[in-house]
């Protein structure tokens, strides 16, 4: 089973303290945000994790890409020990981990043109360079979707979602092994996010990508994900498979969250209100 | 119908002179609201929705804007009204919540203090007291526990739904007829969302408070409106009663909105239906139906602009901005056993 493992993270622990003082800092307290989580990805497999905000989903996904250093716990990528690792040491574990932001608008260099965000990756990792790195890019860019042509352009020629397929170029462009996704679609119009769904599924399938999906649209989640983990209060309260987390819920908060889910169906919305009402 | 509607909005169309040239955000929006109703306006980003909702209440007025039409409350013309007239409009009669309860709140004045403002703004005979005691009562009727204590908080003292509440409040002060809430619960969590949702539907019933919603998510939707405008690139594309949207839709677009959604109590796609393409630029919007470029269905009659009609003999209300004819759209809306808008072909 292990061997079939990407990303194995045992009791982690991530607590910010809270400080006093105005000359000497007095630890008053912390903030449990990732509160003793465990959790494995397999190898291609997609795990979707919600939560609602401030449950400690962008903070987990963060210690488990050793963004932030974890409090206590481990974290296993492809079996090697990462947690502590030095940003050296990281190095090489870096290119086979990416992430897509939430906020096409704030995560694009907005002096740079796309062919250098979409290119810096594979030239600070020494992967190409020159007219090889052209290439590359451009093949990229019509990967997710936009063109060749689209090089020489800067972020803000584009909308929304375009700007979010660039960051997927970027995210894909060193051939990792685990995206993180943090929100990718929440901040898009409702229109483009099924397309952009549909992209990250056809680059799983393609280029065999492990995804964390974070989202707090548990409709979207559980359509992208083999496995559902769901945080509250910086713990995993559940986990399961998307369907069996979603039709037969065990946890209290996970049932709560579900019954709180619109359902975009105005009778099935008005018998679930009667059910309420009556129960 | 009510001779007279609450609010009546006819032909309303408002420009925008931008750097970058003139833009039509809202072209040629009409609707009626009776009193007690909840009218949903579903759209996205640059389809209007926000900038109908805003010039309602004289929001938009600006130099580079040009604003035509006719917004009448009670038969009473509010785009020709100046801003002492308006001043009384707003609040009093027609009070308006955002997206944004942190932004839309003052974060180093109290949120009693706030409220009391509000209420002394417009009544100024109300002591000072007075107008604590009604705050007080206002943010205990919009839910918020202990508000006794609580009127005293800063709003940062304030969760997001509690924000949102006191907005709400706020908007409530002067006991309006119309509540129109933009994006109300966007930036809200789930769980919040419903006990927000919870609290616009009492408000609207328990004191026939007439709502306009204006969101992007078809269940907040589904949950709470009795009627519904689907706009895209400034115009109505679709107007019916939630049930003729939901069950019976005319429009390609409202298929595709419809179609892909991720719905949690139904199997999961294998895909999900995705409209193509992205919305249209408002300085160069496509000629004819705004929508025709990324529409699977789209023919020659396309170019030409359809005017918002009804299409259908047994429902005079439902009105769609579509060539198709209804039987037509019946076959083409269906994609693998549900309504949605097959993908063209690239």
């Amino acid at each position: 089973m292990s061997a079939e493992l990407l990303i194995e993270a045992t009791n982690l622990v991530k607590h910010f303290p809270i400080k006093k003082g105005l000359l000497i800092d007095r630890e008053v307290d912390q903030v449990r945000a990732v509160d003793d989580v465990s959790l494995t990805i397999g190898r291609g497999e997609t795990l979707g994790l919600v939560g609602e905000s401030g449950s400690g989903k962008s903070t987990l996904c963060r210690t488990v890409l050793q963004l932030l250093a974890p409090t206590s716990g481990s974290v296993r990528f492809e079996g090697e020990e990462i947690a502590g690792l030095s940003r050296r040491q990281m190095r090489p574990f870096r290119r086979q981990m990416q992430m897509i932001f939430q906020d096409p608008y704030a995560s694009l260099n907005p002096r740079k043109r796309v062919g250098q965000i979409v290119g810096d990756p594979l030239k600070l990792q020494g992967v190409a360079s020159g007219g090889e790195l052209r290439t590359q890019v451009q093949e990229l860019l019509e990967r997710v979707g936009l063109s060749a042509e689209h090089y020489n352009r800067f972020p803000h020629e584009f909308s929304g979602g375009q700007r979010q397929r660039i960051g997927i170029a970027r995210a894909i462009a060193l051939k990792p092994k685990l995206i993180v996704a943090d929100e990718p679609v929440s901040a898009l119009d409702v229109s483009i996010q099924a397309q952009i769904i549909n992209l990250l599924d056809d680059l799983q399938d393609e280029l065999g990508l492990t995804y964390l999906f974070v989202a707090h649209d548990i409709g979207v989640v559980r359509h992208i994900s083999d496995r559902i983990a769901v945080m509250h209060n910086g713990k995993i309260v559940e986990t399961g498979s998307a369907d069996q987390v979603c039709e037969q819920p065990a946890d209290a908060y996970t049932k709560q969250l579900l019954a709180s889910v619109p359902i975009p169906d105005p009778r099935e919305s008005r018998a679930r209100r009667q059910r309420t009402a009556a129960g | 119908m009510n001779a007279q509607p609450l609010l009546s909005v006819r032909d309303l169309r408002v420009g925008f002179t931008t750097e970058a040239g003139r833009l039509q955000a809202v072209d040629g929006v009409s609707f009626e609201l009776a009193a007690g109703e909840v009218l949903a306006i579903v759209g996205e980003s640059g389809s209007g929705k926000s900038v109908t909702a805003q010039t309602i209440l004289g929001l938009t007025r600006s130099p580079n804007a040009t604003i035509e039409g006719s917004v009448a409350l009670r038969g009473a013309e509010l785009l020709d009204a100046d801003e002492a007239e308006l001043r009384k409009v707003r609040g009093a009669e027609i009070a308006m919540i955002f997206q944004d309860p942190m932004t839309s709140l003052n974060p180093v004045q109290r949120v009693g203090a706030q409220l009391v403002e509000a209420i002394r703004a417009h009544n100024s005979g109300a002591s000072k007291d007075a107008a604590r005691q009604q705050a007080i009562e206002l943010l205990d009727a919009v839910g918020i526990a202990d508000a006794e204590r609580r009127v005293d908080d800063y709003p940062h003292e304030f969760s997001g739904g509690m924000r949102q509440r006191a907005m709400i409040a706020m908007g409530l002060t002067l006991e309006p007829e119309v509540l129109i809430a933009d994006e109300p619960t966007t930036a809200l969590d789930v769980t919040i969302q419903a006990q927000i949702l919870r609290l616009l539907e009492d408000l609207n019933r328990e004191r026939n408070l007439a709502t306009i919603l204006i969101t992007h998510d078809l269940g907040v939707v589904a949950e709470m409106a009795d009627r519904v405008l689907v706009m895209y690139a400034g115009r109505v594309v679709e107007a019916g009663t939630l049930d003729e949207i939901f069950y019976d839709p005319q429009h390609p677009y409202t298929w595709g909105l419809l179609g892909s959604l991720s719905r949690l109590d139904r199997p999961r796609p294998r895909r999900l239906p995705q409209i193509s393409g992205a919305p249209p630029s408002l300085l160069a919007p496509p000629s004819g139906c705004a929508f025709h470029p990324r529409c699977p269905h789209e023919f020659s009659k396309c170019s030409s602009l359809p005017g918002l009609e009804a299409r259908l003999e047994d429902a005079p209300a439902h009105a769609d901005r579509c060539w198709l004819t209804p039987a037509q759209k019946r076959e083409l809306r269906e994609v693998e056993g549900r309504i949605g808008l097959e993908a063209p072909t690239p």
